[in-house]
């Protein structure tokens, strides 16, 4: 495969990942097409034989950290306490994966970043230190106080629902 | 419970996402079978993790718009024609000298799903013939004619089958072909890359109109997706591992269903 295939190959996962990040398909579209115009643009900067995701996933990460600071928006988002919005009742398993979803719209920036590119890619501490251009050592912190706030998050929202509920 | 931080998160975390030399891994298991909060704060982080790994999957296996996929053809540089010459003089060395597309017992039944086992075997058996031939791989070049190509085979198999662009991939169309299929009329196109390995996208009616997701089936060397989509059964087939089939086979999905 010749790196444009390659690069090819990686839109699936290119896009599942915005659309987690940006909840809304039509957006997050959007935001892989702006990443697969700036790879290209950017090609002969890409060294055959190294990671071609995280390369391609540190450029998406870094246009939607820009787009983010256009909008006015800080890039590290404080957190409300959970609880206290419409929590829908429980219904299964759709639930917690609306829960989660939810969830991570509530986590900071950075540690809602870390999360996904561990958990929902995969990618090793290593890549992602690179996708997000900080030492390893600050991706483990995020990601166990991300983990942390996520699961108490999930937890306080379930227990909200039981209330409700019964 | 004074040693309570002996282990912290981030090491927790780490043995989690498997990031541990053994020794560390060993460390943390005695840890966790000696405090049962932990064990159960890992136990959550693992269910989430694995529900993380849920969130819209679908994605993952859904057709690929043409928009994102053209994005990165515009930008391909064109293949330049003497290095197409070249291809094809190498293409013709190797056939010459290699030859195992000759085997007549390249296929064999039992290795394919029976309830569609004839449409996906008539496909590599169309393959297996066209693919390695030289003079005649197809009996309409695109280069010359593809607008009669498509005209005539979308004319023959009573619906519009028009080839669906796979610059984005790396391929070109070559031409194709009519095919006598077991039902009738199907159509064969045949794409090349620049190292000129080719694939074939085959096409017939379909009987039941359905909808069908992607299914895989192999013989030897060769790889194959088929799926059914309304009216039409499609099958692509080319010698390359299931993966590199695979994201062939989504940008041909998401060409056709935007219209190509």
């Amino acid at each position: 495969m010749d790196t444009h295939a390659a690069i090819v190959a990686e839109i699936p996962r290119l896009r599942r990942y915005a659309r987690v990040l940006m909840r809304d398909p039509a957006t997050a579209d959007d935001l892989v097409q702006d990443c697969l115009e700036r790879a290209l643009g950017r090609l002969h900067l890409f060294q055959p034989g190294t990671n071609l995701r995280a390369w391609l996933f540190t450029i998406m990460h870094n246009l939607h950290v820009n787009a983010r600071v256009r909008q006015g928006r800080s890039p590290e988002v404080s957190v409300d306490p959970p609880g206290g919005g419409e929590v829908e009742p429980a219904q299964g398993s759709g639930l917690l994966m609306r829960d989660l979803e939810r969830a991570l719209g509530e986590l900071p920036d950075d540690q809602r970043a870390v999360v996904l590119l561990v958990g929902l890619e995969g990618l090793s501490y290593r890549d992602t230190a690179c996708v997000l251009g900080v030492p390893v050592g600050t991706v483990m912190s995020r990601l166990a106080r991300g983990r942390e706030r996520l699961r108490r998050l999930v937890d306080g929202e379930t227990r909200q629902a039981i209330r409700q509920v019964r | 419970m004074t040693d309570r931080r002996s282990i912290g998160d981030m090491e927790l975390n780490a043995y989690l996402d498997g990031e541990l030399e053994s020794s560390a891994r060993a460390e943390v298991e005695a840890w966790l079978a000696t405090h049962p909060d932990d064990d159960a704060r890992v136990a959550g982080w693992r269910r989430q993790k694995d529900a993380l790994a849920e969130l819209s999957a679908e994605v993952l296996n859904a057709a690929i718009p043409p928009s994102l996929s053209r994005a990165v053809t515009r930008r391909r540089p064109a293949a330049r024609s003497w290095m197409r010459a070249a291809a094809a003089v190498l293409l013709v060395v190797a056939g010459t000298a290699g030859g195992w597309y000759g085997h007549g017992a390249l296929l064999q039944p039992s290795a394919v799903a029976s309830a569609d086992g004839d449409f996906v075997r008539n496909a590599l058996g169309a393959h297996v013939v066209f693919a390695p031939e030289q003079r005649h791989p197809v009996e309409v070049w695109a280069n010359k004619e593809e607008a009669h190509l498509v005209q005539w085979l979308s004319r023959r198999l009573g619906h519009e089958v028009k080839p669906p662009p796979l610059a984005s991939a790396g391929y070109h169309l070559v031409g194709g072909r009519l095919i006598a299929d077991d039902g009738g009329p199907a159509a064969q196109y045949m794409y090349e890359d620049s190292k000129g390995r080719r694939i074939t996208l085959y096409v017939r009616r379909s009987m039941d109109h359905g909808t069908t997701a992607f299914r895989f089936a192999e013989e030897r060397k060769l790889s194959a997706f088929y799926w059914i989509d309304g009216p039409l059964a499609y099958a692509i087939i080319g010698e390359m591992p299931r993966d590199e089939l695979l994201t062939l086979a989504r940008v041909v999905h998401g060409e056709l269903e935007h219209g190509g």
